[in-house]
C-alpha cells in the first residue's frame, strides 16, 4: 500500500515538473515561432548592460533613437564589472564600461572585443572649506600627498604655495573615498597612480583600491554627504553630480602646467589628443594644454565577430547603427545632461573601430 | 446515517427482534466499508499533507547547505590563494590580490555587540512594560505597533536618517569628549543597529513574560512581594531561556545587516583603533565591492568573505543554542 502511494507521489511530483517543462518549452517555441512569422519581433530588441555612470545619457540616447527607428534597447545599469561579465556571458549583445578590459578580462573572452568611446567624464575635487571663497588650485603632488595623508592640515605651506592669497585655515584634513567599487575611483586612481610614484607603489589602481586614509562613502552622494557635512573635507566625485548639487570643486593643474576648472569643454579638450587606433586610451594626465587632467572616456564594447549563438544578421547591423547615431548624432544629448561630447578625434577613431566589425567574415557597416 | 445510527442503538441491546438485527448487521456492514473507505481516503490526505510537509522541511535544509556547497566552491579559487591567512590577514588590497578579513570581522563583531549591549536595557524595558504593567488597553497596544514598527521599516531609510541626523550629533559629541569628529564610524553604526534590533528581543521577552502562569506570580504577591521582587525573582528567572532567545535572534539581524551599516560606518579597511573610528564590516564589504569586482580572484575573496559571515553566524546561533539549553535546565 506504502509502496504505491510513494508511486503515485513520485507521479504526480513527475506530473507536475513535466508539465512545467512542457510549458516553458511550450513558450519557448512559441516565442521562437514568433520571431520567424514576424523578424523584427525578436531583432528589434537590444540588449545592454554596464557602466552606471553611462544610464542616463543611454537612457535619453535610446528613447531619442526609439522615436525615430523603433528600435528598442534594453540597457541595465548593473556596474562596468558586471557589464563585462555578461558580455563574456554573451548574455547582453553590448556592454559599457569606464574602464578599458584589462588583461585578465580580455583572455576571458572567446572572441575579440572592440572598445567604442561614447562619451567622456570627469573626476572633480570637491572640498568643504567655508572660510574660503576663492577656487582652490591643487597640484598633482599636492593631490597625492592629500590622500596618502602626507599633507593633513589645509594650512600646510605646499597647498598655501599654490593658492597664493588665500587665506587658508587650520583645519584638519579629511579625505573621503568611494566605498563602493565604481569607474570613478578607477579614473582617480588611475590618475594618482600616474603622477604619484609612492602612490603607484602604496596603492595602484583599480574600480576598489587598499586607501591608506580616509572616510568611503556608497555612491557619489555617499562621498557628496561626507564633504558636505564635515568642515575640512575633500572628496572625488563625477563632474555631472558636482555640477547638478552645486558643489565648489578645485582647479587641477594639468601636465602642461595650467590650472584647469573641469567642465564639459575641458574634458572633451582633454580627449582631443592623438588616440590609438583600439581606442583604449586613458585620458588621466592628458598632454593637451587646455584640458581637465582627471577625465577618462567611456567605452561601448561589443565582439568584433558578430556571427555567435544565435546572433541573427539583422540584429547586428540594428546595433552597429545604433552605436554610429550615438557617435554622431547622439552626441547632442550629451552637453544637457552635463556629460562631455565626444572630440574630433575620439569620433574618427570610433567610426574606425566600427567598420572593422564583422559578421560571418563580411563587414556590417558598408 | 444519523437515524440508522440512533436505530441501531436501540435496536441492538434488543436481540428479541432478529429480522431487526439482521437488517441493522446489513447496514452496519455497508456503514463500515463506507467508514473504511472514508478513513482511507482521511489517511491518503493526512499522509500526503505529512509528507508534503516533510518534502518542504526538507527542501528548506537543502537550501540552506546547498547556499553553503555554493559559498564554498565559488570561494575555492581565495582559499587555495589566501588559505588561512584570510581570516587574520590585516590588509585587504584587491589591486594587489591580497585578501586579509580580520579588519572586517572586528568591525561586524564590535558593531553587532556593542549594538546588542545598547539595546538590550531599552528591549527588555519595552517587553517587561507591555508584558507585565499594561498588557492591554490602548497605550501598550501603541507602543506595541510603534515598537513592531521599528522592525518594519527598510534599513536604507535607518541609513539615511543616521547619515543626516544622527551622524552630525555623534560629530559634536565626538568633539566635545575629544576624539576626531568624523561623526562616521563604528559608535554611530552600533546606535543605529541598536534602535533596528530593539524590536526583536522586546516582542519576544513580551510573549514570554506574558506565558508567566499567574499561580507563580500570585504565589508571590500573596507572600507580600512587590511588583519589582515578582519581576525579579518570579518573572525574569521564569522567561530568561526566552529572553536569551530574543537577544540571539537580535544578534542574527545586527550581524547581517549591511545597508544602514555600509552608509554610517565610513568604509575604510585599516583596523579600527577605537569605538569611535571608521571601521567596515563583512556585510558592508560585499554589497560596496561585489558590482565590481573585475577579477575572479577578487570576486572568490568576496565570496569567501560570505562564507566567513555564514560560519560566524552560524558558530554564534550554536554558542547562544547552548547557553539556552544550559540556562533552561539549571
Amino acid at each position: 500500500m506504502k509502496a504505491i502511494k510513494s508511486l503515485g507521489l513520485a507521479c504526480l511530483a513527475l506530473a507536475i515538473s513535466a508539465s512545467m517543462m512542457q510549458s516553458c518549452n511550450g513558450s519557448g517555441t512559441g516565442s521562437g515561432t514568433d520571431s520567424t512569422a514576424n523578424k523584427p519581433g525578436d531583432d528589434n530588441t537590444i540588449l545592454g548592460a554596464g557602466s552606471t555612470f553611462d544610464n542616463p545619457l543611454f537612457s535619453k540616447m535610446f528613447s531619442e533613437y526609439n522615436k525615430t527607428n523603433g528600435l528598442k534597447v534594453n540597457y541595465q545599469s548593473i556596474g562596468s564589472g558586471g557589464g563585462i561579465q555578461q558580455l563574456t556571458s554573451k548574455t547582453v549583445d553590448f556592454g559599457a564600461s569606464d574602464a578599458p578590459l584589462n588583461g585578465k578580462q580580455d583572455s576571458a573572452l572567446s572572441s575579440p572585443v572592440i572598445h567604442i568611446p561614447v562619451t567622456a567624464g570627469a573626476v572633480v575635487l570637491s572640498y568643504n572649506l567655508p572660510e574660503v571663497k576663492d577656487t582652490l588650485n591643487i597640484t598633482p603632488d599636492v593631490l597625492s600627498q592629500i590622500f596618502l595623508g602626507e599633507i593633513t592640515k589645509w594650512n600646510d605651506p605646499k597647498i598655501a604655495a599654490i593658492n597664493k592669497g588665500v587665506k587658508l585655515p587650520a583645519t584638519a584634513i579629511l579625505v573621503a573615498h568611494r566605498s563602493d567599487g565604481s569607474g570613478t575611483t578607477a579614473i582617480f586612481t588611475s590618475y594618482l597612480d600616474k603622477v604619484s610614484e609612492e602612490w603607484h607603489t602604496k596603492v595602484g589602481k583599480g574600480g576598489s583600491v587598499n586607501w591608506p586614509i580616509g572616510l568611503g562613502g556608497k555612491g557619489n552622494e555617499g562621498v557628496a554627504g561626507s564633504v558636505k557635512q564635515t568642515p575640512g573635507a575633500i572628496g572625488y566625485v563625477e563632474l555631472a553630480y558636482a555640477v547638478q548639487n552645486n558643489m565648489p570643486f578645485a582647479k587641477m593643474q594639468n601636465k602642461a602646467g595650467n590650472y584647469i576648472i573641469p567642465s564639459i569643454a575641458s574634458v572633451t579638450a582633454a580627449a582631443n589628443i592623438t588616440i590609438p587606433a583600439d581606442a583604449k586610451v586613458s585620458l588621466t594626465n592628458t598632454e593637451a594644454t587646455d584640458g581637465y587632467p582627471i577625465s577618462g572616456f567611456s567605452w561601448v564594447l561589443v565582439y568584433k565577430e558578430q556571427k555567435y549563438d544565435n546572433h541573427s544578421a539583422d540584429k547586428a547591423t540594428k546595433m552597429i547603427k545604433l552605436i554610429q547615431w550615438m557617435l554622431h548624432d547622439g552626441q547632442q544629448f550629451s552637453a544637457p545632461l552635463n556629460y562631455a561630447p565626444l572630440s574630433p578625434a575620439a569620433v574618427a577613431v570610433g567610426d574606425a573601430q566600427l567598420k572593422t566589425v564583422t559578421y560571418d567574415g563580411k563587414p556590417v557597416l558598408q | 446515517m444519523e437515524s440508522t445510527a440512533n436505530s441501531d442503538l436501540i435496536t441492538r441491546p434488543d436481540s428479541m427482534l432478529g429480522r431487526v438485527i439482521s437488517s441493522a448487521k446489513i447496514r452496519d456492514a455497508v456503514k463500515g466499508i463506507k467508514r473504511i473507505k472514508r478513513s482511507h481516503r482521511q489517511i491518503r490526505t493526512e499522509n500526503v499533507f505529512k509528507r508534503s510537509l516533510t518534502i518542504i522541511a526538507l527542501l528548506t535544509v537543502v537550501l540552506v547547505f546547498g547556499i553553503m556547497l555554493t559559498l564554498i566552491w565559488q570561494s575555492m579559487m581565495s582559499i587555495k590563494t589566501s588559505g588561512l591567512g584570510f581570516l587574520w590577514g590585516k590588509t585587504w588590497d584587491p589591486v594587489r590580490d591580497i585578501f586579509g578579513t580580520y579588519p572586517f570581522m572586528l568591525g561586524t563583531l564590535l558593531t553587532s555587540f556593542l549594538a546588542l549591549f545598547i539595546s538590550i536595557p531599552f528591549s527588555f524595558a519595552v517587553g517587561i512594560f507591555l508584558g507585565e504593567y499594561y498588557p492591554k488597553g490602548w497605550v501598550s497596544n501603541l507602543l506595541k505597533n510603534t515598537v513592531e514598527l521599528i522592525a518594519a521599516v527598510p534599513s536604507v531609510i535607518y541609513g539615511f536618517w543616521g547619515l543626516a541626523v544622527l551622524v552630525p550629533i555623534v560629530r559634536s559629541f565626538e568633539s566635545l569628549i575629544g576624539v576626531a569628529p568624523v561623526g562616521l564610524g563604528i559608535f554611530t553604526s552600533s546606535l543605529i543597529l541598536s534602535v533596528m534590533i530593539i524590536p526583536y528581543a522586546a516582542s519576544l521577552g513580551r510573549s514570554m513574560i506574558q506565558m508567566v502562569p499567574s499561580n507563580l506570580k500570585e504565589a508571590a504577591y500573596s507572600l507580600g512581594a512587590t511588583r519589582w521582587e515578582v519581576i525579579r525573582s518570579v518573572i525574569l528567572p521564569y522567561t530568561k531561556s526566552g529572553l536569551f532567545a530574543g537577544i540571539l535572534l537580535s544578534l542574527g539581524r545586527a550581524l547581517g545587516e549591511t545597508m544602514a551599516v555600509t552608509m554610517v560606518i565610513g568604509n575604510t579597511s585599516l583596523i579600527p583603533h577605537s569605538i569611535f573610528a571608521p571601521g567596515n564590516t563583512m556585510a558592508s564589504v560585499i554589497a560596496n565591492e561585489f558590482t565590481e569586482a573585475d577579477h575572479p580572484v577578487y570576486l572568490s575573496a568576496l565570496i569567501e568573505l560570505g562564507l566567513v559571515l555564514f560560519l560566524v553566524t552560524v558558530v554564534i546561533n550554536m554558542i547562544g543554542k547552548r547557553l539556552i539549553k544550559r540556562f533552561t535546565t539549571d
